[in-house]
């Protein structure tokens, strides 16, 4: 990736809604992701979406803050296209 | 018999003559309807109080709730829906003995109380034109209260753009020997027109207060969400082209607010102006009106009328049904006829969709009912006429084997979680349940897995029609089903191997780009926008007003 990797913001903090910070940090073979969410139980379907994410895009050095507001998974995994392709210097 | 063919008419007779005495006349002061409901309902008396998901006849509800309870007793309810607190007061206050009805909405938490609690018997839940049906064959109404907007001194009615289930009420009850009263807005000396004739029609009462309309078709387009809009390409571009689908219906809902708002945008976009959409069985949904304003749109007919939709409607006559005195006529029983037969596809939301695709709006401690989506969302098996969208269908229907025919596309469309995380997909629905607390003969199911061809979900589309087995079937809903717990437990090699047959579609399949579905597609964002849309006509509800 040649893009420059400023950190980029996508989403928005409402409620339905979640906000993913995306910045450059640690090894290219790894990568991090934080959520922080007020509904209890769901760790099971988080995991399954970022599995999916992480299959699909293969992010590395990279940390991905999320901000959830009650988001459904499909606004989720929107929410994470829009990020990492905003980040990979695409349609900012 | 010694040749007494006329008790019931005797009755009748006997009835508006004790109605005469106690309301002093046909046109009945609304200080005196008391007494007359009093006078003319006998106990066990079949009665029907007009009312759908729009018009009420709520004056006239309200006051047989205020009956003696001794006089006025062990009624057998007959109607399309009881949804205002009114309805179930009379059964609480002990004067319902059975009720048979269609949709029950706001009161189906109360209502589920009752059943549970031994208070109420429920004959059955209905379709609006089921129960049409059986009003011409065994729950004919004896007596009918029923609302209009005007009548004249002679008993004449204009019930206006919202006719709805009027005509089918008192054909059955007025040439049956039943007793017909109406609530009006307004007594005048020339209506407008007569939507139904004073010789079918006993009593009149002007009710203190215009009976209520609910405006339940309008959506504000500021609450449909990014997800809509996917789902809403995804039923444009994979269904509606791909079929040509020309004559439809839609629920009500976000989901399809969504699609109605894409029309002039994205769809006109893929060249489909003049391709899809043109012949509606659908109620004046103000989300409609950018999509009749580009052109798209060719003709709309209408179960019910929308409030403030009424100066809109008049103006576009060429669109709508519309008399000869410039209001529109709707018609339920008619409408729904046409959404059953002559549309080749209905799409539409559901609560709960289970592995074999039959779904309900029915969840535990709610009896809601369904209304009309049963009659819209069924394959019409006496359906005969040909068009390209029903052929296509049919010859993917996997059961089509022999005979040809054709095949009614039935869409759900569902967010695979709804709000509060609830899934859209279940193991087992809660019907079941519903169905057994409340004494029911079926779980009270919305639309048969069977009759259902297509889901999409913001995943993708599954195509039911192409499934050969149950278990096919099964891996299809999974794999459209997110990450609920039937999507999570899905055969993954199964679903890729059906998404190379073309009966799961993500949406890269349909060379749609999720990145892209963003609210700048809705051809309005706002009601404001609708307003400006329509040049001014549409007169919005001011608890949709937010300028």
């Amino acid at each position: 990736m040649e893009s420059p990797r400023i950190p980029v913001i996508a989403g928005v903090v409402g409620s339905g809604n979640l906000e993913i910070l995306v910045e450059a940090e640690g090894p290219a073979d790894h990568c991090t992701i934080v959520v922080v969410t007020a509904a209890a139980g769901f760790g099971v379907i988080w995991q399954a979406v970022m599995d999916d994410f992480v299959a699909r895009h293969k992010p590395g050095g990279v940390r991905l803050s999320i901000n959830d507001v009650g988001a459904t998974p499909a606004v989720v995994s929107l929410r994470l296209e829009q990020a990492w392709d905003a980040f990979q210097g695409g349609s900012a | 018999m010694n040749g007494d063919w006329s008790r019931a008419a005797r009755s009748r007779e006997g009835r508006v003559a004790r109605g005469m005495i106690a309301g002093g006349g046909r046109i009945v002061s609304r200080q005196k309807i008391i007494e007359l409901l009093e006078a003319v309902i006998e106990p066990g008396d079949r009665v029907c109080i007009e009312g759908n998901n729009q018009k009420q006849a709520d004056f006239l509800s309200k006051s047989l709730a205020a009956t003696d309870p001794a006089k006025v007793r062990e009624l057998h309810l007959v109607q399309s829906v009881l949804a205002l607190p009114s309805h179930v007061d009379l059964i609480e206050r002990g004067q319902v003995a059975r009720i048979d009805f269609s949709f029950s909405g706001p009161q189906a938490g109360r209502l589920a109380k009752l059943v549970e609690g031994g208070r109420i018997q429920i004959g059955a839940i209905h379709t609006y034109l089921e129960l049409f049906g059986r009003y011409f064959i065994d729950l004919t109404p004896q007596v009918a209260l029923i609302a209009a907007q005007m009548a004249d001194a002679e008993g004449n009615l204009y019930t206006g753009p919202n006719t709805e289930d009027t005509p089918a009420i008192v054909e059955a009850t007025a040439f049956k020997n039943g007793l017909v009263i109406a609530q009006v807005n307004q007594i005048v000396d020339k209506l407008p027109r007569v939507d139904i004739p004073a010789g079918w029609v006993n009593f009149v009462v002007q009710a203190p207060t215009p009976h209520y309309v609910e405006p339940l078709f309008t959506r504000d387009p500021a609450q449909i969400s990014e997800i809509q809009v996917l789902m809403a390409m995804m039923a444009i571009k994979g269904i509606y082209a791909e079929y040509g689908i020309t004559r439809l219906n839609h629920g009500i809902g976000f989901d399809t607010a969504a699609i109605e708002l894409l029309l002039p945008t994205y769809a006109a976009e893929l060249g489909l102006r003049g391709k899809i959409c043109t012949h509606w069985a659908l109620n004046p949904h103000p989300t409609l009106i950018p999509a009749i304003e580009a052109g798209f749109v060719e003709s709309v007919h209408c179960f019910g009328s929308e409030v403030g939709m009424e100066p809109y409607v008049a103006a576009r006559p060429d669109i709508f049904f519309v008399g000869a005195d410039g209001s529109m006529r709707s018609n339920r029983a008619f409408s729904q006829t046409a959404g059953h037969y002559a549309c080749d596809l209905f799409i539409g939301s559901t609560l709960q969709i289970d592995l074999a695709g039959n779904s309900s709006t029915a969840t535990k401690g709610r009896i809601a009912g369904f209304g009309g989506a049963p009659n819209m969302g069924a394959d019409a098996r006496g359906r005969r006429h040909a068009s390209p969208a029903w052929l296509k269908a049919g010859s993917e229907d996997a059961r089509n084997t022999g005979m040809p025919r054709g095949r009614k596309l039935v869409v759900q469309t569902v967010e695979t979680f709804r709000e509060h995380m609830e899934p859209a997909f279940v193991e087992r629905l809660d019907a079941w349940e519903v169905g057994e607390s409340a004494g029911m003969a079926l779980p009270p199911v919305m639309i048969y897995g069977d009759d259902v061809s297509h889901i999409i979900t913001e995943e993708g589309i599954a195509n039911l029609l192409l499934c050969r087995t149950a278990e096919e079937r099964e891996q299809a809903i999974r794999g459209v089903a997110g990450y609920t717990q039937v999507g999570l437990a899905r055969d993954r090699r199964a679903v890729e191997n059906l998404r190379d047959r073309g009966i799961v579609r993500r949406p890269e399949d349909l060379g749609i780009n999720p990145r892209l579905a963003t609210r700048d597609l809705l051809a309005a964002r706002s009601i404001k926008d609708l307003v400006r849309a329509s040049g001014g006509l549409y007169d919005p509800p001011k608890r949709f007003r937010n300028w």
